[in-house]
């Protein structure tokens, strides 16, 4: 059996040492932390604010209903109503958005996605880093552009909030090679509202929210696992034991 | 003993001799649990059988519960998995223990099979459960296949896509073989429907009358155990074999052990880790099926990329689509190939351990290569452990015999 232990584990060193050329070849600039708290509700309900406000004119969250969502971020059926149902009559309700599918397709020349899954396919990191990497460029029909997704539709929103900065390249050739961009950093060029601590601080919140909407029941979950684990570990010494009884006889 | 217990049973219980009289309900229990004897030897390796069908009990009933709220249908198939997520009574748990529960039957199959390997299971006399539980693995293959349709995300719908678009590689009839299977000019409202049938019904129920079949052939020849020894040889004067215990209640107390540690790993799973950092549900498949829109990389789902690694490995598509099948299907004649005199690892010489140890390691390497884009280093390494995985089989007629083996007890090695 000891064999068979050390075939794993040098399968498993040789998969460790082979994977960070992997890493290195998939290429892109890498996105720092989003570093959202789930357990911290009052961020949550500063991001649902933030959702309602800013996102919800233009993207639906058609899986998620008000209700629901009110229970998980403590909101009151009275501040759902009051607060955060623009477009909803009863709190049963999803998250539609106010633009019409058809129109906004012409308007933008994609249909701005649905939001309740976009923390699960592309990652909260991905839409952290989305969000705060919105820069001037002159060529795009929005006035901006976006370090990533490069060519991005979506005009910049929170522009009045974060400010409008710019982005600086080093271009670097070598011979024989095609010249190559690196990204290098932002400048601001017309402060916003926020700092930029601020504004941080925002689009975290917000990522929290759709992190929260992407899998509702993910912090629900959690919980019910470490009980489970305890009541199997419960479980397994009784079974343990009964086995030892039971296996008393054989020689 | 005068009388068995169940036969004592049978006299103080007026409803089992009613029962024993019209069906053969005391005999079945004799035969398959209370008097079924097998080696007392068994190992951390033979619990695998037995968690292979509590994972397909829990797959039948998670899946005859989402079989509820499901909806087959092309515009509504992806909405109606996310209703299971968030609008569904505990729709969440049952819908992460289905799609773990894909994962681990591969797990604990794969592992099942690898213990067949280890002890020469699938040798003499018990070459008919080695073809029919292949034939189980190319049943789970189908129903997996069919089953990671139906959520209707991007990787569904692609990975068919690109899976089924192989049987065009087949010469002649491949085009209209395509289109045959998909029932239309691409994957579809219309696949996704004939896809549901197979995968709720059609091969679910191929899938446990194999099952049966496998444990009724495995009783009328008995277990291997480590020691690759026949217990029957050697019995004692009540015609028990003397290194056999009975199934129930010795080897059932001790799966139950088993059962629970497997259970603790896979809820662990389940609960804390339900995507496994995008191996057991792709981040792309959280997204809704769009023919218009091909995602960055497709890749099936991490069980399949041994194969497929080896379908890519191979420039020409036709024979990258024969070398794939062969590769799965190699194994189905283990019991032809394998000509060593001893049939466990224990007694076998350094040419099979040091095979299988290569065998294990390119089969790993395969499918980790198979989770990754392809670049000319992969392919290459790719070409490499395929080699080794097929020259593993290959060339077993010839290293087999010529391997040293130690001499093989008379009795099975058993430590109280």
């Amino acid at each position: 059996m000891h064999k068979v232990k050390g075939i794993s584990l040098a399968a498993l060193l040789l998969a460790l040492t082979i994977s960070p050329l992997a890493m290195a070849s998939s290429g892109g600039p890498a996105l720092e932390a989003a570093d959202n708290d789930m357990s911290n509700i009052p961020s949550l309900q500063r991001g649902a604010r933030n959702f309602m406000n800013y996102c919800s004119g233009c993207h639906s969250a058609q899986y998620v209903r008000f209700n629901s969502m009110g229970k998980d971020l403590e909101f009151s059926d009275k501040q759902l109503v009051d607060n955060l149902m623009f477009n909803a009559e009863k709190t049963y309700e999803t998250i539609r958005s106010n633009m019409p599918a058809d129109q906004s397709k012409v308007w933008f020349g994609v249909t701005p996605p649905d939001l309740s899954l976009m923390a699960r396919s592309r990652g909260s990191d991905y839409i952290y880093n989305f969000l705060r990497g919105f820069y001037a460029d002159a060529s795009r029909p929005t006035g901006v552009n976006n370090t990533v997704l490069v060519g991005t539709s979506m005009p910049h929103v929170l522009g009045g909030l974060q400010g409008l900065q710019r982005a600086v390249f080093h271009e670097s050739s070598h011979e024989g090679q095609a010249a190559t961009t690196e990204f290098q950093g932002f400048e601001m060029i017309t402060a916003g509202t926020m700092s930029a601590e601020e504004y941080d601080n925002f689009v975290r919140d917000t990522v929290n929210f759709l992190d929260y909407i992407s899998e509702p029941v993910q912090m629900k979950r959690r919980v019910i696992g470490v009980w489970t684990l305890i009541f199997l570990t419960l479980f397994l010494i009784v079974a343990y034991m009964l086995k030892k009884e039971i296996w008393k006889d054989v020689t | 003993m005068a009388h068995t217990d169940s036969e004592t049973v049978a006299e103080q219980n007026g409803l089992v001799k009613w029962i024993d009289d019209r069906f053969p309900l005391t005999k079945l229990i004799k035969e398959h649990a209370t008097e079924y004897y097998a080696s007392k030897n068994f190992n951390f390796w033979y619990v695998f059988g037995v968690l292979a069908t509590v994972v397909l009990v829990m797959q039948l009933l998670t899946g005859i519960f989402l079989t509820m709220n499901y909806k087959p249908d092309a515009n509504e198939a992806f909405a109606s998995v996310e209703y299971i997520m968030r609008d569904v009574e505990w729709g969440w748990l049952i819908r992460y223990m289905h799609s773990t529960g894909a994962s681990a039957f591969f797990i604990v199959v794969y592992l099942h099979m690898f213990r067949a390997m280890l002890y020469g299971s699938y040798r003499k006399p018990r070459e008919l459960i080695w073809i029919i539980g292949m034939l189980i693995f190319l049943v789970l293959m189908a129903e997996a296949f069919a089953g990671y349709l139906l959520p209707w995300g991007q990787m569904s719908y692609w990975g068919a896509q690109v899976i089924i678009s192989l049987f065009g590689a087949i010469p002649a009839v491949g085009d209209t073989l395509v289109e045959y299977i998909r029932g239309d000019f691409s994957i579809s409202d219309i696949t996704l429907n004939r896809f549901f049938a197979l995968h709720v019904i059609a091969l679910p129920l191929a899938l446990v009358g194999l099952v049966v079949v496998h444990i009724m052939a495995l009783h009328e020849v008995g277990s291997n155990n480590p020691d690759g020894i026949e217990i029957k040889k050697l019995k004692g004067a009540d015609g028990v074999p003397l290194d056999g215990i009975a199934f129930h209640p010795y080897h059932t107390s001790k799966d139950l052990v088993a059962i629970i540690m497997f259970m603790m790993i896979f809820l662990a799973v389940v609960f804390f880790a339900p995507e496994m950092g995008g191996y057991f549900l792709e981040h792309a498949n959280f997204e809704p099926a769009n023919m218009m829109a091909t995602p960055e990389h497709i890749a099936p789902v991490w069980y399949f990329t041994p194969f497929y690694a080896i379908l890519r490995a191979v420039p020409n598509k036709l024979g990258g689509v024969i070398l794939m099948i062969l590769a799965v299907m190699l194994p189905l004649f283990l019991p032809w190939l394998d000509r060593c005199k001893v049939k466990s690892i224990r007694y076998r010489g350094w040419i099979y351990k040091l095979a299988l140890t290569l065998f294990v390691i390119s089969f790993i390497i395969l499918g980790w290569l198979g989770t990754q884009p392809p670049n000319a280093l992969y392919v290459l390494l790719a070409r490499i452990t395929a080699l080794i995985y097929f020259s593993f089989f290959l060339l077993m007629p010839f290293y087999s015999v010529i391997d040293k083996t130690k001499p093989v007890p008379e009795r099975v090695v058993y430590h109280a």
